[in-house]
C-alpha cells in the first residue's frame, strides 16, 4: 500500500538550542485515520508544522504522497488540507469570503470555488452564516468554518491539529461523524487530541510521541492488547465495610457504596460477581476507571 | 502550479488586498482626501498667496504635483505594511503558507494591493486638486511611469517592514520616522535651488526627491534633478527591495518557525 506520509530522521531543532524533535521515523498509510498523541510540548504540533510548511524543518526527508517536500512542496501541498489547532482566518471577512478566497490561493476558479464553498458549508450547517463576518461566529461554528476551507481544494489527506478543543459534546459527535464519513470516501485523517476516548473509538492506527520522539506507533488494537491491566468501578445498592477478593486488587471506597478492582489480563469478571453475589450486594453500574487507551498513554509517557 | 493556476491565486491575493481598504475606506481613502485639501487650502491658497511664484508656477501649482507623490507614497507604503502584519498578527499568512502559492506570487499579490490603494488615493488627491487650481499635464508617459515606479517601490518598503515587524508600533516607526522626514525635505513644498549649496548636496541624497521632481516634471516640465536618474534610482530601489523582499520570504523570515 502507497503511503500518504513518509517521515524519516526528522529533525527540529530551534535556535535558542531546544531540539523539538530528535530524529522521528513515521509512516501513514493511505485512507487511515491516524492519531498522532502525546503531551503538550512533545513536538506533535512541530511535526505537523512540517508537514504543512508552517515550520523549517532542520534535517530528514518528508514524503507526501511520495512527493519529497525539499524537491516539489508546492504538488506536496495541493494534497494536504489543515485544521489548525488556533483559529487562523481573517476574522473581518464573511464566512464564504473566507472559503472561496482559500480556494484561490490554489488555483481553483472562482465559480468552482463558489460550487464547492456552498457544499461543504452546507455540510457543516454553516450555509446560513455565509455572508456573517467570521468573528462573529461561535467557538464550534469557528471550527467548523475551517474545516471547510481546508477541505475547499478536496485534499487526499486532512490533519486535524485538536480539533474538538472547546467543542460541546453534541457538536463533537456531528462533526466526528462528518470525519469518518470523508475517510470512509478514501480521504486519510491525521489526527491531534487530547481527548484519548476519541482516538480509541475513531483511529485504526497511532503513534504516540514524547519529548521529540516516537515512543510506540502501532494499531489501536495492537496497543490495547498489550494493556495487562484495567481498573473497574463497581457501584452498589448498599454500602459494604470489606472487600477482599481473591486474586485481585480491591479498594473501596469511604461511603463503602463503591469498589475499584484492578482485573488483569486472563482474569475473569464473573470471579467479581460470585464474590460480590455472595455478601449480597447488588451491582447498580459498572464502568472504566479510566478510558483504556489513556492508561496505556500514561504509562508509556512515564516509562519514557 | 499552472501558469491559469498562478494568475488565480495572484488575482485572489489582489483582490483580497482591494476589498480590504475598499471595505474600512473611512480609515484608508478619506484621510488623505481630507489632509490633502486641508494642505491646498492652507498651503496652497492662503499662504501660498502671498509666496508668489516657484518655478515659473504659482505656488498652489508647485505643491500639487508634491502632495500627490506623498499620499502615493504614504498610502502604497502604510497599506502593504498594514494589511501582511495583520495577517501575520492574527495568523491568517498562514491560509497562504499552506497553500502551493509561490513566495514571488504572494509578493506580487500584496505589493499590487499596495499600487492599487496607492493609486486610488493619488486619483482622489489629483480630483481635489481641480477644485483648487488648474494642472496641465507636460509628460502623460512620464507620469504615470513615475507614479506607478514609486507606488511599486514604497509597497515593496512596506512589505519588508512587515516581515520584520513584531508589533504594531514597528509598523509605524519607519512611516513615522523616516519616510515623513524624507518626503518633508524631498521637495514637495519647494526646490531645493532655494536651499544652500550644501544642503543641496544634502537632498541629493534623498530618493523621495528624485520622485518628487520625476512626478513634477511630468505635470509641469520643471524639475530639480535629472529625470534618468530618477528613472534609474527608483528602478535600483525596487530590484533591491524585491531581492530583500523575496529573500526573506523564501527564509520565512517573521512567518515560519
Amino acid at each position: 500500500m502507497a503511503y500518504a506520509i513518509e517521515i524519516k530522521d526528522l529533525k527540529k531543532r530551534y535556535e535558542n538550542g531546544f531540539e523539538a524533535l530528535k530524529g522521528i521515523d513515521l509512516n501513514v498509510d493511505e485512507g487511515d485515520f491516524f492519531a498522532l498523541l502525546g503531551p503538550n510540548g512533545a513536538g506533535k504540533s512541530t511535526t505537523i508544522g512540517i508537514l504543512c510548511s508552517l515550520v523549517n524543518k532542520s534535517e530528514g526527508q518528508v514524503r507526501i504522497f511520495g512527493v519529497d517536500i525539499d524537491k516539489d512542496f508546492a504538488k506536496a501541498k495541493q494534497y494536504l488540507g489543515v485544521v489548525p489547532q488556533e483559529f487562523n482566518f481573517n476574522v473581518f471577512e464573511t464566512v464564504f469570503n473566507v472559503v472561496v478566497t482559500q480556494a484561490g490561493f490554489y488555483g481553483i476558479p472562482l465559480d468552482v470555488a463558489q460550487t464547492r464553498a456552498e457544499k461543504y458549508l452546507k455540510q457543516l450547517d454553516l450555509w446560513d452564516k455565509k455572508d456573517v463576518q467570521s468573528r462573529m461566529l461561535s467557538g464550534g461554528m469557528k471550527r467548523r468554518l475551517m474545516i471547510a476551507r481546508a477541505l475547499i481544494h478536496e485534499p487526499k489527506i486532512l490533519i486535524l491539529d485538536e480539533p474538538t478543543a472547546g467543542v460541546d459534546i453534541e457538536l463533537r459527535r456531528s462533526m466526528w461523524e462528518f470525519i469518518r464519513q470523508l475517510n470512509e470516501k478514501g480521504t486519510t485523517i491525521i489526527l491531534t487530541t487530547h481527548y484519548l476516548e476519541e482516538a480509541e473509538q475513531l483511529c485504526r492506527n497511532i503513534a504516540i510521541i514524547n519529548s521529540g520522539e516516537i515512543v510506540e506507533n502501532t494499531s489501536v488494537k495492537a496497543l490495547l492488547k498489550t494493556l495487562s491491566s484495567e481498573t473497574f468501578i463497581f457501584d452498589l445498592d448498599s454500602p459494604v465495610t470489606e472487600i477482599d477478593i481473591d486474586g485481585f486488587e480491591t479498594k473501596l471506597a469511604s461511603d463503602g457504596a463503591s469498589i475499584e478492582v484492578a482485573v488483569n489480563k486472563g482474569q475473569a469478571l464473573n470471579d467479581i460477581f460470585t464474590y460480590l453475589e455472595s455478601k449480597n450486594a447488588r451491582v447498580v453500574s459498572m464502568r472504566n476507571k479510566s478510558n483504556r487507551l489513556e492508561e496505556l498513554f500514561v504509562k508509556l509517557i512515564k516509562g519514557n | 502550479m499552472s501558469t491559469g493556476e498562478i494568475w488565480i491565486a495572484f488575482y485572489t491575493i489582489l483582490r483580497r488586498e482591494i476589498r480590504r481598504f475598499m471595505r474600512i475606506w473611512p480609515q484608508t481613502l478619506l484621510p488623505p482626501a481630507i489632509t490633502m485639501s486641508l494642505y491646498f487650502a492652507i498651503f496652497g491658497n492662503l499662504i501660498g498667496s502671498r509666496i508668489g511664484e516657484m518655478g515659473g508656477f504659482s505656488y498652489m501649482q508647485y505643491i500639487v504635483p508634491g502632495l500627490i507623490m506623498m499620499s502615493v507614497i504614504t498610502n502604497s507604503y502604510s497599506n502593504v505594511a498594514s494589511s501582511f502584519f495583520s495577517a501575520k498578527f492574527q495568523h491568517s499568512i498562514q491560509e497562504l503558507l499552506v497553500s502551493p502559492t509561490p513566495n514571488w506570487v504572494i509578493l506580487a499579490g500584496y505589493v499590487l494591493g499596495g499600487v492599487a490603494r496607492g493609486l486610488c488615493v493619488g486619483l482622489t488627491v489629483t480630483i481635489l486638486s481641480l477644485f483648487f487650481t488648474k494642472l496641465h499635464l507636460h509628460n502623460l508617459f512620464l507620469t504615470v511611469l513615475v507614479v506607478i515606479l514609486t507606488a511599486i517601490m514604497f509597497s515593496l518598503g512596506g512589505f519588508v517592514n512587515a516581515l520584520f515587524a513584531r508589533s504594531f508600533d514597528d509598523v509605524s516607526i519607519v512611516p513615522t520616522f523616516i519616510l515623513t522626514p524624507l518626503t518633508y525635505l524631498g521637495g514637495v513644498f519647494y526646490s531645493i535651488s532655494l536651499l544652500p549649496d550644501l544642503w543641496q548636496g544634502v537632498s541629493m541624497l534623498n530618493p523621495v526627491l528624485y520622485m518628487v521632481n520625476a512626478f513634477r516634471y511630468g505635470i509641469l516640465g520643471v524639475s530639480d534633478i535629472n529625470i534618468t536618474w530618477a528613472l534609474v534610482i527608483i528602478s535600483v530601489f525596487i530590484v533591491v527591495l524585491s531581492y530583500v523582499g523575496i529573500t526573506l520570504l523564501n527564509r520565512g523570515r517573521g512567518i515560519r518557525n
